[in-house]
């Protein structure tokens, strides 16, 4: 029998991780809007409290109360259930992310696989987002998404089975355990790369985002949606990419751990682990300030010619050196 | 919505394991990336366009037909409106068109601002159109990059007419107002910061990957084609024809200014834009001649019949004020009759005028002949087998705008 207090703890730190990951996607918006603007010459949000503070309470208010609109031929139980999905499969993820050492949600054995997995189930949201919208720009963005999906969700696999086998471990905490003395980005950096492209892809962040290509689908596959539904993707966007930069720290980077010279070996654990998140973040945002978007053809054969062939080549050389050493 | 012709039609068959059908895809006008109201009914397989169709007409206000019940004076701010990202370069033309009818010119310090306020319209329309370009393919700090750059044209056009977008600055016989000294220097400090702004935006996207597999190899048009699908101005240029009004027709002070005509070779995408790129140099340069030699004297032809009598002189002395209230209410009594067609180079190609004129004071019939009309029926030749993203590119490539093309 489960002793009560395992459950409260748990409870308490749902709550904990799931507020701050609500507080996170407010402010990343804020974030990429204000980087963003400064990278392209101008000031971003600056109206709504000091340099646009409250910019992102002022957003998520106007898309709560905004009317929740249905397209008269929607498939409407889907339609409605659809952004849950996205929101619920991001919201998952985070049960397993060890903000430090102690403290993780369920800290399972097969962490990587049960994130894999439940981004997988996201872009389940996304299909039946388009398919449902009965709007063809809508479809043409599910499809493009579920496409993209298969491609890269294998070189993103692919990419982290050079670390399991490093560490010996799909466990996120042992794997960070496995990196004290250098962080795996040294000796596996081919598989960070192609995750990162991979974790782009998987966010549908430019330049590698198609299934929302404003300039060509208008939204892609939430371009029927409004209000608090649009809200949701928007939520799991950024809590996907949260989630993905979470990963790229804790299996590239050492997640937690940060140097042990000076006054730095006193800095706590979470603070190494955001500063490492966020700077991930900002790279993000300035390959979306830079890159042009590719098309739909070159994306899958960058995939499946480039990045796949890349991270098979990384396991074997991996494995050799693993078995010759 | 269905469309089951063609081909599709044995696939259709019954037998045939899974039947498929193209998806008709009605692109605009209202759209992103459509620029303005143009409408395209799209047919895909997948994501290739298999039919293309341009629609045109959503913002038709008969500028051709309104311009028969005005004078030729007022016809001037009509044509603001054809090409309202370079308002200067239509009022140009049509003041050139008229005087050549009149048999007036203007004189040589009038001809000068009118080259140098051509010119920046050149390079603010062509940042427009680089900024959408861009914006289109997802780039997106180019756009507003070019947004800064254009917003300092726009500024000097405030300082010099008053009006930023719909300048309706130059007038039959002239321009209608002076420039003084402090106006062209700060114009020339422009033109000299503009070359380094244009290499930045090179940087972001000229050696970029992305940009050139967007761009190479698609929408290809050869040179043989271009000429037969009347394209003109930079699109056709793209193909490799070096044919530029200003240098085969040459009007104004453009025979006196040393620059050339940039062409591409492949007449693809990226050739286009390579083209328009040069041309931001060519026309900075121009500038920067231009203001270098720009004579003293007078801005206004002398030519009673035709142009407006000075203010002062509308004050004080009857005759003139008399004159002055024919050509504004009748127009010139004196036009001589017959017709005439006369193109220059506006920043999207050739843009002619052709005028009857019955010897009234307004002309009896307007046509105008617009490069977007003409270029935006080339775009399913070019969209046709391509992919939906190549239509983006392809749209952004010919550089139309739809206020000229409907008129």
């Amino acid at each position: 029998m489960m002793d009560i207090s395992i459950i409260v703890g748990t409870i308490v730190k749902i709550a904990i991780v799931v507020t701050i990951t609500m507080l996170h996607v407010a402010y990343a918006v804020y974030f990429e809007r204000k980087v963003i603007g400064h990278m392209q010459a101008r000031l971003g949000p600056m109206r709504v409290g000091p340099h646009g503070l409250l910019q992102p309470i002022a957003d998520f208010v106007k898309l709560f109360f905004k009317e929740d609109i249905v397209p008269s031929n929607a498939d409407k139980p889907i339609f409605l259930i659809a952004p849950v999905i996205s929101v619920v499969a991001a919201l998952a993820s985070l049960a397993v992310i060890p903000l430090w050492e102690t403290f993780a949600i369920a800290n399972i054995n097969i962490g990587i696989l049960y994130i894999l997995a439940l981004s997988s189930v996201g872009a389940y949201g996304i299909i039946l987002a388009g398919w449902s919208s009965n709007s063809k720009y809508s479809f043409l963005g599910a499809l493009r998404s579920s496409a993209q999906v298969i491609s890269y969700e294998i070189a993103m696999g692919l990419s982290l089975v050079g670390v399991m086998m490093l560490a010996g471990s799909a466990n996120l905490v042992d794997i960070v355990n496995a990196q004290s003395k250098y962080p795996f980005i040294l000796i596996q950096p081919v598989a960070f790369f192609v995750f990162l492209m991979a974790a782009i892809a998987e966010t549908n962040r430019a330049p590698f985002d198609l299934p929302e290509a404003e300039t060509e689908l208008v939204a892609g596959y939430f371009t029927e949606y409004s209000g608090i539904r649009f809200g949701l993707f928007f939520i799991a966007e950024y809590a996907g990419m949260f989630i993905m930069s979470a990963i790229a720290v804790i299996c590239f980077f050492g997640g937690w751990k940060g140097p042990h010279f000076w006054i730095l070996s006193h800095v706590p654990n979470i603070v190494w682990f955001l500063l490492k998140v966020y700077a991930l973040i900002f790279f993000y945002y300035w390959i979306r300030a830079t890159l042009p978007r590719y098309r739909y053809d070159q994306l899958m054969s960058l995939g499946w010619k480039l990045f796949i062939p890349l991270t098979l080549a990384n396991i074997f050389v991996t494995g050799l050196v693993k078995l010759l050493y | 919505m269905e469309n089951t012709k063609g081909n599709l039609e044995d696939r259709t068959q019954e037998g045939a394991p899974l039947a498929t059908r193209e998806l008709t895809l009605s692109m605009g006008p209202q759209h992103p990336a459509t620029h303005g109201v143009l409408k395209l009914v799209l047919d895909l397989d997948g994501e290739t366009v298999v039919k293309c169709t341009p629609y045109i007409g959503y913002l038709h206000r008969g500028v051709e037909k309104l311009a028969e019940h005005r004078t030729y004076l007022q016809i001037i701010p009509l044509t603001d409106r054809l090409d309202y990202i370079a308002s200067m370069a239509n009022n140009i033309g049509y003041c050139v068109a008229v005087e050549k009818l009149f048999g007036i010119e203007a004189p040589e310090r009038a001809q000068y601002i009118r080259a140098i306020t051509g010119e920046m319209a050149r390079i603010a329309s062509h940042l427009l159109w680089l900024a959408t370009h861009a914006l289109d393919i997802g780039a997106m700090t180019v756009f507003l990059y070019c947004f800064r750059e254009r917003e300092k044209i726009i500024d000097l056009f405030e300082r010099l007419c008053g009006a930023r977008l719909t300048v309706s600055y130059p007038r039959i016989g002239g321009v209608r107002n002076d420039v003084d000294s402090k106006w062209l220097d700060d114009l020339y400090q422009f033109t000299e910061e503009f070359p380094m702004r244009v290499e930045q935006y090179e940087t972001l996207i000229d050696q970029n990957r992305i940009w050139l597999r967007r761009t190479k190899g698609i929408g290809v048009i050869s040179a043989e084609e271009a000429i037969n699908w009347g394209l003109s101005g930079p699109t056709l240029r793209g193909s490799g024809v070096p044919y530029d009004v200003r240098k085969f027709m040459p009007y104004g002070v453009y025979d006196k200014v040393k620059w050339e005509v940039p062409t591409g070779k492949n007449g693809d995408v990226y050739d286009r834009y390579r083209v328009r790129m040069e041309e931001f140099r060519q026309s900075n340069s121009i500038v920067r001649q231009c203001i270098e030699r720009i004579p003293e004297g007078a801005i206004m032809a002398d030519a009673p019949k035709f142009t407006l009598p000075p203010k002062d002189k509308i004050l004080t002395d009857m005759e003139h004020l008399i004159r002055q209230f024919v050509l504004i209410t009748k127009g010139p009594q004196t036009a001589p009759e017959g017709d005439i067609y006369v193109a220059t180079e506006a920043p999207k190609g050739e843009l002619g005028f052709y005028i009857v004129s019955d010897g009234t004071g307004k002309p009896y019939r307007m046509r105008i002949r617009t490069p977007s009309f003409v270029h935006i029926s080339v775009l399913p030749k070019l969209c046709e087998g391509g992919l939906v993203a190549d239509v983006i590119a392809n749209i952004g490539s010919i550089d139309i705008v739809l206020g000229e093309c409907d008129r």
